[in-house]
């Protein structure tokens, strides 16, 4: 009577359950052919459920995100209450010019504006919450709510952009699923906006649209849409060459009658969007003004805490020198200034190497982006977008001056679109993604988030990992199963089936293992040992070391996207 | 019954190769233990994302709530001998939150205590530190929570359903499988009561969920040792034990040696209760002491707002004003015992794993309905056996339990501050339900959709309703507690019809085995 043990496999005869399972695959991989042939009769019917489905996904993480209300979060908090204060209680020409809070209002205006249409709602709520002075650091529990319940529904905005992406391109379904799972329930962007507060979903959101018309071969929309972005958020202005480059190229370039008017026509576009933020501006005559709060070259070379780029080897290497030489009896002056600091007249924070200047940082990034441009110029395709604009975000990070870590994002999230393509483009992505939400720990860093961001990393390469082997292992399987019913039916299919998995399964390497151990090492170092061991002594090593180590897999990757781009055809 | 078997089985391969649509497919197939490994991480994060907020008592002296019980009972029993813990002593004041949980409650709160001990003393200090409220004390305190339920209920979890599946390469469909595991590991009644609310309801219920899966596996014993742990750890436990009795017994009949196999049964229990009570076994005194202290029946027959009988029945009768407590105490008693009996007696006619799964939930329907002192956190005894059952329950009637349970403890939950949390999990498990296993498994057992359809519908216009008259509107001052008890009524009129259905269809199955028995002897 015990109908749930599994008595019925024992009774069963080993052979006749290989059996079985061997005609059981081979059928369930014809009628999933045959109902792949079928789906393409009935795009209808596909088409709703890929957007329920959307929705789903989108509903759990938005679960999670109200669960994490209460989190951490970080002075961005504060900031985004104060420019929520600004942009309500002063007009227009003060915005940009008021210091009441030490943290200004340092975002482009369409930014201003979204904070001012927020703020109509937020004086609703709690008035006391949109007062200049009665209103800093008030942090009751109705401006927690409101704030974060405003970020939860901006990311609406990613949901479309998801949405529009995976309806227009010739994705399979497996690999859409994949792309949602990557951007939607993105463990990084949790981590910055729903716990450290900010608005990156919404305006990555912004950026997949432009990516999406870009893939549709819808030029100028994707460029207005890019137009849009800027004037909410400057730092997306890394990837302006690779569309400024793209739309010449693929938009304009259509013989001279007719390349001409399209290039006034984009031009126009664009000279529209900027207008409309910049115009009042202009009118008042603070064009100065706003241009000198939104790129604060006082800051130093890095953040507070280093974002793992090139700049992190540069400083080692210094150090290094520096330390070698003294010992080698030179007279190596110790530098005065830091290189989070800003520029203090002409000392320099280098002991020995040269001094890194904005101007030598924004010629590293644009000297990095040139191979990309030339292929695009050469090569103007739609389906690579994706990876030009990530690469193009990736060489801002690695080589641009004062990066905040949360900054990978930018090109995580893109790169979303691309990682199922092949093995290699999902192995990469795998590393990387791990390290850049890893790179964004030290962000939060009470013991009561310790946990959740944890759980969070884990989560998010536990899904990748099942589903880049669902991926990829099936698609060898049913080659196998073809192949074998071609070439022996004698031999037993299991064993070769096996053997393809072995070939084709998605796995990342001995190196990818090591390095993935090393980052488990790194972590127990900084969490456990480090206190341990060394107490109050040293307390940026554990800091450093994480810089250090995700900065090898970033450099990396992005030796391998440039490859990958110049390989491309 | 092979035959049936094969019918079973047909259908399963037919929506298998439907599911190319389905989302899940990239995430579960990697047997059983990928699954859950996922599935837990997920229910861990949700866990700990729970825990970021209120508990029960934050902020409010003198009395607190549960989360200052616990404490309490972590500081009696790290700073008091093991004799003195049951007794009113100069130290120990039974008045302020004694303790009233049998012996394995107090074992445990020893050793958490001894964990909040190393990191934090002042928070379990003797006397000075009743409210004891820091972030960091928080913290510590949810983390005892977090790592019993991971130590407990999720490994119970793997258990049952390793067994209930049929081990890693199982028969089933994957995304099924997970899909079941997903509904017992992420209950958001538990979730809430425990991480939220705060209580060890994990442990007493991985106990008792580790005992079912090993009456499953037939492992008898080991299903006695873990009830009786869970006994000793809330006597709320007793819910199930008609079930285990009647099922244990049963099959104990049935085996060549009645006498022996029960007799083995018998000491096993003894031997358990006894190495759990032994402190207090040196004399009467104590031992009765002890047992004072876990039955309360000087308290009422329910406490605040109950969906169960005797409350929802109150608007009418009022049972507290008729009656005497004794009395009361006594027709509760007899009203309980006339609802688990006919399920107890199928279960001894005729043991079966799903019958005990019915069992289990029919016996903790009865007392949950018709028992004395039934709290709202009650709720989770029954809907642990409904989760178990979500394979077999059709997926409409488990979702609506689910919600009901979720709505009558919402109450509850808005006093602790928790309703982010609440409504939060309250779209999870709608969604869960609206995942392509369960929505499958929705359209699989529809009967009548229209009927259903309009119930549903019916039931969601309801609660919604209620919801937001809770929220928004204040009671009439004549009324104070107007809302509660419609919400009580509400979801009484609910639990009733399940718990009818549900002995149904136990009963059914009885029917069901005895003429697939008499076909296998015509054959």
């Amino acid at each position: 009577m015990y109908e749930f043990s599994s008595e019925k496999k024992e009774r069963e005869k080993p052979g006749l359950v290989a059996q079985r399972r061997r005609s059981y695959r081979v059928s369930v991989f014809v009628s999933q052919f045959l109902s792949s042939m079928e789906d393409q009769r009935k795009p209808e019917k596909n088409k709703t459920s890929t957007t329920s489905s959307l929705l789903w996904f989108f509903g759990i993480s938005t679960c999670v995100k109200l669960l994490l209300i209460p989190s951490y979060h970080s002075t961005d908090f504060e900031v985004h209450r104060n420019w929520l204060a600004i942009t309500h209680s002063l007009p227009l020409d003060q915005w940009y010019i008021d210091k009441t809070s030490p943290w200004t209002l340092d975002y482009p205006p369409f930014f201003a504006y979204f904070e001012c249409i927020l703020s109509f709602f937020a004086h609703l709520v709690d008035p006391k919450m949109v007062d200049l002075e009665k209103g800093l650091n008030y942090k009751a529990e109705s401006v927690v709510l409101f704030q974060r319940l405003s970020v939860i529904v901006c990311d609406l905005v990613l949901l479309y952009g998801v949405y529009r992406l995976s309806k227009n391109f010739s994705m399979g379904f497996k690999e859409r699923v994949l792309m949602w799972v990557l951007v939607v329930w993105s463990p990084g962007l949790v981590i910055v906006d729903h716990m450290h507060f900010q608005y990156n979903g919404f305006l990555l959101g912004l950026l997949m649209m432009s990516i999406s018309y870009l893939m549709e071969g819808r030029d100028l929309m994707g460029g207005f849409i890019f137009a849009v972005l800027l004037c909410f958020k400057h730092l997306f202005a890394v990837a302006a060459p690779v569309y400024f480059v793209y739309l010449l190229r693929h938009y304009c370039w259509k013989g001279f009658v007719k390349g001409f008017g399209r290039i006034s026509v984009l031009g126009a576009v664009v000279a529209a969007v900027f207008a409309a933020a910049y115009g009042p501006f202009v009118y008042h005559g603070q064009m100065q003004q706003v241009i000198s709060r939104m790129f604060p070259f006082g800051r130093g070379l890095c953040h507070a805490y280093w974002a793992p780029n090139f700049w992190v080897f540069y400083i080692i290497l210094d150090k290094g020198l520096a330390f070698l030489l003294r010992k080698l009896g030179l007279n190596i002056p110790v530098p005065a200034a830091s290189f989070t600091g800003g520029l203090v007249g002409d000392s320099s924070p280098f002991a020995i190497l040269p001094q890194v200047t904005p101007l030598t940082t924004f010629i590293m990034v644009l000297l990095a982006l040139f191979p990309c441009l030339i292929k695009i110029w050469k090569n103007p395709q739609p389906r690579s977008t994706a990876r030009w604009i990530a690469y193009a975000y990736m060489c801002g990070f690695l080589f641009g001056w004062h990066v905040h870590e949360k900054a990978s994002l930018h090109f995580v999230i893109p790169l979303a679109i691309v990682a199922g393509n092949s093995l290699e483009d999902a192995r990469h992505y795998f590393l990387l993604s791990i390290v850049s939400c890893y790179s964004l720990f030290p962000l939060l860093y009470e013991a009561q988030e310790y946990p959740i961001k944890v759980l969070l990393l884990l989560l998010h390469s536990f899904l990748m990992w099942h589903s880049f082997s669902a991926l990829f292992t099936e698609d060898a399987t049913a080659k196998a199963v073809v192949s074998a019913k071609k070439t022996d039916r004698q031999v037993g299919l299991k064993g070769s089936s096996s053997d393809f998995v072995g070939k084709g399964g998605f796995h990342v390497g001995w190196i990818g293992r090591c390095y993935l151990f090393g980052l488990l090492v790194v972590e127990i170092w900084g969490q456990f040992l480090h206190p341990y061991l060394l107490g109050e002594k040293l307390p940026f090593v554990p800091l450093l070391l994480i810089s250090i180590y995700c900065a090898l897999e970033i450099m990396y990757s992005w030796i391998w996207q440039l490859r990958q781009i110049m390989v491309s055809t | 019954m092979e035959k049936e078997r094969k019918k079973v089985q047909k259908p399963k391969r037919e929506t298998e190769s439907n599911n190319l649509y389905d989302v899940s497919c990239l995430f579960f197939q990697k047997g059983i233990m990928g699954s859950f490994l996922l599935i837990s991480i997920f229910g861990l994060l949700l866990r700990v994302s729970v825990s970021l907020h209120s508990y029960s008592g934050a902020g409010s002296p003198p009395k607190f709530g549960d989360f200052e019980a616990q404490r309490h009972w972590m500081e009696i029993t790290t700073n008091l001998p093991i004799k003195d813990w049951y007794s009113n002593t100069t130290y120990n004041d039974l008045s302020y939150w004694g303790l009233d949980y049998p012996p394995l409650t107090a074992y445990q709160s020893y050793f958490h205590g001894l964990f909040l001990k190393y990191f934090d003393p002042n928070s379990v200090s003797l006397f000075t530190s009743r409210g004891h409220e820091t972030h960091f004390g928080k913290l510590l305190m949810r983390w005892t929570v977090l790592s019993s339920d991971l130590l407990i209920f999720f490994p119970a979890v793997l258990y049952f359903v390793f067994v209930y599946h049929g081990g890693n390469r199982s028969s089933g469909d994957k995304s099924d499988v997970a899909w079941h595991i997903a509904v017992i590991l992420l209950n958001p009644c538990l979730i809430l009561i425990d991480h939220g609310h705060f209580q060890y309801n994990c442990i007493s219920l991985g106990l008792t969920l580790g005992a079912v899966a090993a009456v499953l596996s037939r492992r008898n014993l080991l299903a006695c040792v873990l009830f009786c742990l869970s006994l000793n750890h809330k006597q709320m436990s007793a819910y199930y034990a008609p079930a285990f009795f009647g099922h244990l017994f049963g099959s104990c009949l049935r085996r060549k040696n009645p006498p022996l196999e029960v007799l083995k049964l018998g000491l096993a229990v003894l031997g358990t209760f006894a190495i759990v009570w032994w402190p207090y076994l040196h004399s009467r005194d104590a031992f009765f002491g002890v047992l004072s202290r876990l039955a309360p029946f000087e308290r009422g027959i329910y406490e605040d707002y109950v969906a169960n009988f005797w409350c929802s029945t109150s608007i009418l009768i009022k049972w507290k004003r008729l009656f005497t407590t004794p009395s009361l105490r006594f027709v509760s008693l007899v009203a309980t015992t006339l609802t688990f009996l006919p399920s107890m007696i199928q279960q001894i006619v005729a043991p079966s794993s799903k019958g005990f799964l019915y069992g289990l939930l029919n016996s903790s329907f009865a007392f949950y309905l018709f028992s004395f002192q039934v709290h709202e956190k009650s709720i989770l005894l029954p809907l642990l056996p409904a989760t178990l059952l979500a394979m077999e329950l059709p997926g409409v009637h488990s979702m609506l339990l689910m919600l009901c349970a979720l709505l009558s403890m919402f109450p509850l939950l808005c006093r602790d501050k928790l309703v982010v949390p609440y409504m939060a999990l309250y779209a999870s498990s709608i969604l869960l339900y609206l995942a392509p296993s369960g929505r499958r498994h929705i359209k699989k057992h529809l009967p009548r959709p229209m009927i259903t359809f309009s119930i549903v519908t019916i039931h969601f216009v309801c609660s919604l309703t209620f919801h937001i008259i809770y929220l928004t509107i204040r009671p009439p001052e004549k009324y104070p507690y107007l809302f509660e008890a419609m919400i009580m009524n509400f979801c009484f009129s609910h639990i009733l019809g399940f718990t009818v259905y549900t002995n149904a269809k136990q009963w059914m199955l009885s029917r069901q085995f005895a003429s697939g028995d008499k076909e296998k002897k015509l054959d």
